[in-house]
């Protein structure tokens, strides 16, 4: 015991832990694990064929592919917009910065109709862009719209800190070493914020894969075209078809971990970092 | 002395000179640019829910909402959030408190497990719990014998709001409670005050609005989830149907006027979720900038 735990004179540290393994094992990884051993029910080759059809791949396909346009999207876009809001000052700031977590807040099937409704052929701005051939709602640029909304927070919140904290000395330093503020750009904030940036990105690419209710509604949902892997399980479950739907679930589990991982890294090389300047 | 550098560096960071200042060409065209970008993505639909909610006058508005089956939904969101909200705040205090206030082996893995249900697709969270309770599922036979229904009903409905919203106030608290360290109370047990006296009266003062920050934010969550909900509740109407499914029941049916109705209650309280959050968020990091001033000097 002495060598698990360091000695303290606080009390409950039993009760403490011992509540949080029983309510974690509870709730999160008894659940979890059922996944991954009802999934041995089936054989490799079973479990393999179905993984691989063509519609699932098609589905993987969209979804990878949107989440990582979105998460691009959202890398340049959040990194100006907390660029924005740290530098310069202008009116409506505060309620602004205030409305960045919007998709945090607001429940996914609210933005999913409301988008749907937007880019619709009818909507205020799919009005516009059908005329120019630009079909969004019911086609994978929907899906990439919806990604792209619920991503959007991830960028600007991991980026604003760090940017608040650069210390205006060091850019002084580059200027009078004969820097123009493009070359300090790129040469001592984008070097300083780089793995923060990454973080966001990767956070916002790993919402974004596992997204449902946003994207369903202006998906149009078509086989092959515009169907995401959530999507997907979904329908294997209401086919009854409990193995299949759980072959992909344990796919994109084992996704999610992978990301999960990558982004534990990135933010210790960000940590890193910041400890070393 | 920490103070006065303190000071020294936040006057710096305000006051940009020439050097380090862009055009104010580039400053007016980089703040349109990133307000375009809000503008079209965040403004215009939230500004759409309400447009829509509204478009067909205030009775249809109204009616869609006292409406009995969306009264039903209301009252089954709030006993969700009422029931998942207070497992996690208790799951909440008791992680925080072993991991911010011990030193023990494997801590980094924990905290990496209670973060796990956030990088979870919903619909996979939704999914482990039918493999578990639903017909098919390990205890789906014992259950039907003993006629307990899971899936498809309202324990399901929570189990898996309980899921989706494990972290919220726990990732909050264990970096404020680790901030905080462990002096005052250790000063307070000196002092003969037992465990709960310690909690109590040394601990949860110092934690208050970092417990209320997480407490806004899982509800807002428990209240709104979607996906992993709709894969456990089987949409009966009027009776495991959540605000949220109610929703999307009227919007396949066609009746957008009501399914913005709807949605707008649910809008409504992601702003209200928004404005409490950014009120605590000031109270958090002002006493935070207090005390360490405090103890500086």
């Amino acid at each position: 015991m002495s060598t698990f735990k360091r000695h303290s004179i606080l009390p409950g540290f039993n009760l403490a832990l011992g509540f949080t393994l029983l309510y974690l094992s509870l709730i999160v990884l008894i659940p979890l694990s059922a996944a991954f051993i009802r999934t041995t029910e089936l054989s490799w080759q079973e479990f393999w064929f179905a993984v691989t059809t063509p519609r699932v791949m098609a589905s993987y396909r969209l979804t990878f592919g949107a989440s990582f346009a979105a998460a691009l999207v959202n890398a340049v876009f959040g990194l100006l917009v907390a660029w924005v809001l740290v530098r310069y000052r202008f009116p409506g700031k505060k309620l602004i910065d205030a409305l960045v977590d919007l998709p945090f807040a607001l429940p996914t099937a609210v933005a999913g109709i409301a988008l749907t409704a937007l880019y619709a052929g009818n909507g205020w701005i799919g009005q516009y862009l059908e005329p120019l051939g630009i079909k969004v709602a019911f086609t994978p640029i929907g899906v990439f719209v919806a990604l792209t909304f619920i991503g959007l927070p991830f960028v600007v919140r991991t980026v604003q800190p760090v940017l608040e904290d650069i210390e205006s000395e060091l850019e002084e330093a580059a200027a009078m070493l004969g820097a123009n503020r493009l070359q300090t750009f790129s040469r001592i904030i984008i070097p300083t914020i780089f793995p923060a940036l990454m973080t966001g990105f990767a956070l916002a690419f790993a919402r974004a894969i596992g997204e449902y209710g946003s994207v369903i509604f202006i998906a149009g949902n078509m086989p092959m075209v515009s169907e995401i892997t959530p999507l997907l399980i979904i329908t294997k479950l209401e086919q009854y078809d409990y193995a299949g739907a759980t072959a992909l679930a344990v796919v994109m589990l084992v996704i999610s971990f992978i990301l999960l991982l990558v982004i534990n890294l990135l933010q210790w090389w960000g940590r890193r970092r910041s400890a070393l300047a | 002395m920490t103070m006065a550098t303190n000071t020294l560096f936040s006057t710096s960071r305000v006051r940009r000179t020439l050097t380090t200042q862009e055009p104010s060409w580039v400053r007016r065209a980089l703040i349109g640019l990133a307000l375009a970008f809000l503008t079209l993505f965040l403004f215009v639909p939230l500004f759409l829910v309400f447009y829509e909610a509204l478009k067909k006058g205030v009775d249809v508005y109204f009616a869609a909402i006292i409406e009995p089956d969306a009264l039903s939904a209301i009252q089954l969101t709030l006993t969700v959030a009422a029931i998942a909200v207070p497992l996690n705040l208790v799951f909440g205090l008791a992680a925080a408190w072993a991991i911010a206030k011990f030193e023990f082996r494997g801590k980094n893995l924990l905290i990496t497990l209670i973060d796990l249900p956030f990088s979870v697709s919903p619909v996979v969270s939704g999914l482990i719990y039918v493999l578990i309770f639903g017909l098919q599922g390990w205890l789906g036979p014992w259950l039907a014998e003993h006629d307990i229904q899971v899936i498809f009903a309202v324990t399901g409905i929570v189990l898996a709001t309980v899921f989706v919203t494990v972290p919220f106030i726990a990732r909050e608290l264990i970096p404020l409670m680790q901030a905080q360290g462990t002096e005052e109370e250790e000063a307070a047990v000196a002092l003969g005050a037992n465990g709960w006296q310690t909690f109590s009266r040394v601990t949860l003062p110092n934690i208050k609005w970092g417990l209320l920050y997480g407490t806004i934010l899982c509800n807002a969550r428990a209240m709104g989830e979607f996906g992993a909900v709709s894969v456990v509740s089987g949409h009966i109407r009027g009776s495991t149907n959540t605000l949220p499914l109610h929703v999307e029941i009227l919007y396949n049916e066609y009746n957008f006027a009501a399914a913005f109705a709807v949605a707008s209650l649910l809008a409504l309280l992601a702003l209200v979720t928004l404005a409490l959050k950014t009120v605590v968020e000031s109270k958090i990091t002002q006493p935070k900038e207090n005390a360490d001033e405090h103890r500086s000097a």
